[in-house]
C-alpha cells in the first residue's frame, strides 16, 4: 500500500510538471493583467518545436531552445494584439490555440511526413531521468530510502526545474522590483503610468515570461515526458493549468498545490484503469479519465465566488479620452 | 490675460525679479477631437505660493493638469519650471521636473501596504528590501514634518478617503515633488478630513512647496489660496490675488456673461399640483447621500428649473423620478398614487402615469446609436399597442409616424431609415424631445435639451418646451447652462451637494445671484453684508 502510494505521488511530479510551468506563466501574465486563455497553444507550439529542433539536432538542450523560442514568440503575437492594439484578450488567445492546433500538424506531415508526428527521439534529443547520489545505495533503507530513490531521484532535470521555479516565482513577485510592479499594473495601470512607468513595456516583459514558462512546458510533453510530438498532445494542459490559476488564486505556493491535486487526479486515473473495485466492478476507463475534469468544474463553481482575480485583467489600458 | 499682477505692484514685482515662477505656462492649448479642451493658455505661479484654479466642471482644469503631468501631451505651447523650458512628455518627465499630482480619483493599488505604494516607481534598486527600509525611515520624517500620520503597513483599501489622500500626498513628496497639484481634492472628504487637508498645504507651503488647487468650490479658494486664476470653457479668462478679489466677482468670472438668449412666453399659469416630491433622498453603493431630503412640486402649465454646477445631485434627481433609479427615502405623489422606497415604480411605469423623460445624456440613455430613427423614435414606448401587432411589430407605422414627426420637428435629413449616430447632435435631440412630447405626457422631465445642439436647433427645443406648458403641462428642467435656466424656467430651483439651497422666481433671478447660490456661498455673503 505504502509503495502504491509512493509510486502515485511519483507519477504525479511527472504530471504535474507541464502544469506547473504553464501555471506559473499564467500567474506572470494575469499578474499583469493580461488573460492567457492561449498558454495551450503556446505549450503545443513550443512541444512541436522542441521535438522537431531536437530531432533535427540531436540535441534535447537545442530542442528547449526553440521550443522556448516558438512559444515566446507566440506570446508576442499576443501582447502586440492585447497590449498594442488594446484588442479583446480571449479572442487572440482563442485565436492563437486554433492557429497552433492546425500549424503544428501541418508543418510536421511536410517536413517529416509522418502522418502529423515528428521522428521518435531516443539518446541526447531527450531529457532522460537523473539518478540523485546514493539513490541505489540508500534503496533498502525502509521507508525514507523508498521516498528518496523512488519519489525523489529518477526525475528528468525539468521536473525538478518546475519545483526550483515555485520559490523563484514567489521571490520575483513578491521581492523584487519587477514584482511589485508587475503586480500593480495587473491591479492599477493608471497607478502604474502615473508612476511614470511604461504599461506596455511592463506587460510586454511580463509576456516574455510567461513565454519562457510556455515553452518549457511544451518541450517537457515532447523531448521528456514522451519521445516525439504528437498530435494534440497538449491535450487541454494549458486550460487545466489556468483553473489551478485561478483555484490557487495566482499565488505561487498555492497555485503549486493546485497543480498537484490536479496532477494526483490524473496519476490516480492512469492507476485505477483496470482496477476491479468490489461491488461495482471494472471502472470503465473513460469515467476515471473524466475525474480531473469535474473536479475542476466543481472546484472552481465552489470556489470561483472567493477567487478575485487581479482587478484590471482582461481590460485594454487605455488612457482617458486620450 | 497671462500676467496675472500689474506691474506697479511693487512686491509681486521684485519677486519676479528674484525669483522665477515655480511653474509658468505658455499657450498651452490642447484638443480632443472636436472639443477644445484648452485653449492658449498662459498661467504664472510664484514659488511657494498656494495657486488655486477654479471653473465649472468641464472648463479644461483637469486636462490642464493632466498635461502638467505629462499625463496628456500639449498640442501647442511649452511649459517652464523654475524658469528653465521643460519637455514634459510623460509623467516620468514631470516627477523628474519636481511635480507631483494628487488625482480626483487616487492612483493607488488597492490592495498594496501604504509603503508599496509610495515606492512605486521610485523603489531605488532592484529588491525591494532596500527600497522599503529608506520608506519607512523617510515617511517617518515626512509625518513629522507636515502632520502626516499614517500606518505605513496599513493596506490601503481598507484606509478611510481622507487617509488614502493622505497616501498620494505621500507618494508625491517621498518623490521630492516641490510642486504638487491637487485636484478636486476635498471632492470626497468630509468637513473635518478637508480642515486638515488645508492645515496640511499650509504647512507644504511653509516647507517651500507650491500648491496648485484645482476646485469648482469658492469657499476653498477663498479660504486657502494665495491666488487664484478663473477658467471658463478651456480659456484662463481671469488671474487674480486672492485677497483683492471676492466670491461674487469670482462666481461671475467662472459661469460667464453669454449671449443672452431670449424666448417669447406670457407669465406662467400655474394651476394644480401634478407631481410632488417629499423629503425624497437616495444612497449611492458606497452609502454617500447623494439626494439630501428633496421636497419639490411641479404644477401644471410651469417651467422649473434646476440649476447647479453639474454633479451635484441633479442627475440623480432625474433618475429617481423617472424611475431609473429606486429611491431611498421619501415619496413621490403622482397622479393619486404615492411611491415609496417600498412600493417602487420602474421607468416603464412612469410613463404610464403620463410622464415623460428626456435623459441628460442622449448617447448613453436617450437613444440606441445603431438603431434607424425609425426605431430609436418608439423607444420606451414600444410596448405600446400602436406599434405592435400578435407577433410582428407594425413596421409601416412606425416608419410613417417617424416621416410625420420628421417633418413636424425639422429633423434633418428626414431619413427614417438613418441610423441615429449619424445625424447631428442637435437632431438627434429632436428624435429624442419628439418622442417624448408627441406622447402628449402631463408631466415633461428633461435634462440637458439643448446640450451640444447648435444655436438654431437650441431656439426650436426652447419654443416647443413653452409650447408645452402653455398647453397645462408640468415641466421639469435640468441645465447647467444659466442662461437657458434663467430663458425658460418660471421658477428656478438651485441645487448643491444633493440638496436644495435656494429657490427663486424667475424673475428675481440673476446671474449673480444663481452663481453664488450654486457655489453654496449666497448665505454667508449674505451674513457678511449685514454684519
Amino acid at each position: 500500500m505504502f509503495e502504491t502510494l509512493i509510486l502515485m505521488l511519483d507519477a504525479t511530479m511527472r504530471v504535474s510538471t507541464p502544469l506547473i510551468f504553464a501555471a506559473l506563466a499564467g500567474l506572470f501574465s494575469e499578474r499583469a493583467g493580461i488573460v492567457d486563455i492561449g498558454l495551450e497553444g503556446k505549450i503545443l507550439g513550443s512541444a512541436f518545436a522542441a521535438a522537431a529542433a531536437a530531432a533535427i539536432f540531436g540535441s534535447a538542450w537545442i530542442g528547449l531552445g526553440f521550443g522556448i523560442l516558438a512559444s515566446v514568440a507566440l506570446a508576442m503575437i499576443h501582447g502586440f494584439a492585447c497590449i498594442t492594439h488594446r484588442g479583446d484578450h480571449i479572442v487572440s488567445g482563442v485565436a492563437i490555440n486554433t492557429i497552433v492546433a492546425g500549424l503544428t500538424v501541418t508543418l510536421s506531415m511536410y517536413w517529416f511526413s509522418m502522418g502529423g508526428q515528428t521522428p521518435t527521439l531516443s539518446g541526447d534529443a531527450r531529457f532522460l531521468s537523473i539518478t540523485l547520489p546514493f539513490a541505489n545505495a540508500l534503496a533498502d533503507v525502509p521507508v525514507i530510502g523508498l521516498i528518496y530513490s523512488e519519489l525523489l531521484s529518477g526525475h528528468n532535470i525539468l521536473v525538478y526545474l518546475a519545483f526550483a521555479m515555485v520559490p523563484v516565482t514567489s521571490w520575483i513577485i513578491y521581492k523584487t522590483r519587477f514584482g511589485l510592479r508587475l503586480r500593480a499594473v495587473g491591479e492599477n495601470p493608471h497607478a502604474v503610468d502615473t508612476a511614470g512607468i511604461s504599461v506596455a513595456f511592463l506587460r510586454y516583459r511580463a509576456l516574455i515570461i510567461c513565454g519562457i514558462l510556455c515553452g518549457i512546458a511544451g518541450a517537457y510533453l515532447s523531448t521528456a515526458h514522451n519521445a516525439g510530438f504528437l498530435k494534440d498532445m497538449s491535450a487541454g494542459k494549458g486550460y487545466m493549468a489556468l483553473a489551478a490559476l485561478i483555484f490557487g488564486k495566482w499565488r505561487p505556493v498555492p497555485v503549486l498545490l493546485a497543480c498537484l491535486l490536479f496532477g494526483f487526479l490524473d496519476a490516480v486515473a492512469i492507476r485505477m484503469q483496470g482496477v476491479v473495485i468490489p461491488g461495482i466492478g471494472e471502472v470503465p476507463v473513460q469515467a476515471i479519465e473524466v475525474l480531473p475534469y469535474v473536479l475542476t468544474v466543481l472546484l472552481l463553481a465552489g470556489f470561483i465566488g472567493k477567487a478575485i482575480g487581479p482587478k484590471a485583467v482582461g481590460r485594454p489600458y487605455v488612457k482617458e479620452r486620450a | 490675460m497671462g500676467v496675472p499682477f500689474k506691474a506697479d505692484e511693487l512686491f509681486l514685482d521684485m519677486t519676479n525679479k528674484t525669483m522665477p515662477y515655480a511653474i509658468e505656462l505658455r499657450d498651452i492649448s490642447k484638443r480632443f477631437g472636436a472639443v477644445q479642451a484648452n485653449k492658449d493658455i498662459c498661467l504664472q505661479i510664484p514659488a511657494g505660493t498656494i495657486h488655486g484654479i477654479i471653473g465649472e466642471n468641464g472648463a479644461g482644469k483637469s486636462t490642464l493638469m493632466s498635461i502638467i503631468y505629462g499625463f496628456y501631451e500639449a498640442d501647442t505651447g511649452y511649459i517652464e519650471v523654475d524658469g528653465k523650458r521643460v519637455d514634459i512628455r510623460s509623467s516620468q518627465d514631470a516627477i523628474n521636473a519636481g511635480i507631483g499630482m494628487v488625482h480626483q480619483h487616487f492612483m493607488l493599488v488597492e490592495n498594496f501596504s501604504v509603503l508599496e505604494n509610495v515606492i512605486l516607481g521610485a523603489e531605488g534598486g532592484t529588491l525591494l528590501k532596500g527600497g522599503i527600509n529608506t520608506a519607512r525611515v523617510e515617511l517617518q520624517r515626512l509625518a513629522q514634518e507636515y502632520s502626516l500620520d499614517i500606518d505605513v503597513d496599513a493596506i490601503v483599501e481598507e484606509l478611510p478617503v481622507g487617509l488614502q489622500q493622505r497616501v498620494e500626498i505621500l507618494k508625491a513628496l517621498y518623490r521630492g515633488a516641490r510642486i504638487l497639484i491637487l485636484d478636486e481634492p476635498t471632492g470626497v472628504l468630509t468637513p473635518q478630513e478637508a480642515d486638515h487637508l488645508f492645515r496640511i498645504l499650509k504647512a507644504l507651503k511653509e516647507q517651500g512647496v507650491t500648491v496648485l488647487l484645482i476646485t469648482h468650490k469658492l469657499r476653498e479658494i477663498m479660504a486657502s489660496t494665495d491666488n487664484v486664476s478663473v477658467m471658463r470653457q478651456g480659456q484662463m479668462v481671469a488671474d487674480r490675488e486672492t485677497v483683492k478679489t471676492n466670491k461674487e466677482e469670482l462666481a461671475e468670472l467662472m459661469v460667464g456673461k453669454k449671449v443672452r438668449l431670449t424666448v417669447d412666453k406670457d407669465d406662467a399659469e400655474p394651476s394644480q399640483v401634478l407631481l410632488s416630491a417629499r423629503n425624497l433622498s437616495q444612497f449611492d453603493e458606497q452609502g454617500v447621500k447623494r439626494l439630501k431630503n428633496i421636497n419639490l412640486e411641479l404644477r401644471a402649465g410651469e417651467i422649473v428649473g434646476i440649476a447647479g454646477v453639474s454633479g451635484n445631485g441633479q442627475s440623480e434627481l432625474l433618475n429617481v423620478l423617472s424611475g431609473i433609479e429606486p429611491m431611498s427615502e421619501g415619496e413621490i405623489h403622482i397622479a393619486d398614487q404615492v411611491i415609496t422606497s417600498k412600493n417602487p415604480k420602474d421607468a416603464a411605469q412612469m410613463r404610464d402615469l403620463k410622464m415623460a423623460h428626456v435623459p441628460e445624456d442622449r448617447h448613453k440613455m436617450g437613444l440606441v446609436t445603431g438603431f434607424e430613427a425609425y426605431e430609436a423614435a418608439v423607444l420606451g414606448y414600444h410596448n405600446s399597442k400602436t406599434y405592435n401587432g400578435k407577433i410582428l411589430m407594425h413596421r409601416k407605422v412606425m416608419i410613417d409616424e417617424c416621416n410625420e414627426r420628421m417633418a413636424a420637428w425639422d429633423v434633418r435629413p428626414p431619413n427614417p431609415h438613418l441610423k441615429t449616430a449619424n445625424f447631428s447632435g442637435g437632431n438627434q435631440q429632436k428624435i429624442v424631445i419628439a418622442r417624448e412630447v408627441e406622447q402628449n405626457p402631463d408631466i415633461l422631465l428633461i435634462g440637458q435639451p439643448t446640450r451640444g445642439v447648435d444655436i438654431g436647433a437650441i431656439e426650436n427645443i426652447h419654443e416647443q418646451i413653452v409650447k408645452l406648458r402653455d398647453a397645462g403641462k408640468a415641466i421639469l428642467l435640468v441645465s447647467v447652462e444659466l442662461d437657458e435656466i434663467m430663458a425658460l424656467s418660471d421658477r428656478i430651483i438651485v441645487m448643491f451637494d444633493g440638496a436644495i439651497v435656494g429657490e427663486l422666481d424667475a424673475k428675481d433671478a440673476d446671474e449673480r445671484t444663481l452663481g453664488l447660490m450654486m457655489a453654496n456661498a449666497y448665505n454667508e455673503e449674505k451674513e457678511g453684508e449685514s454684519a
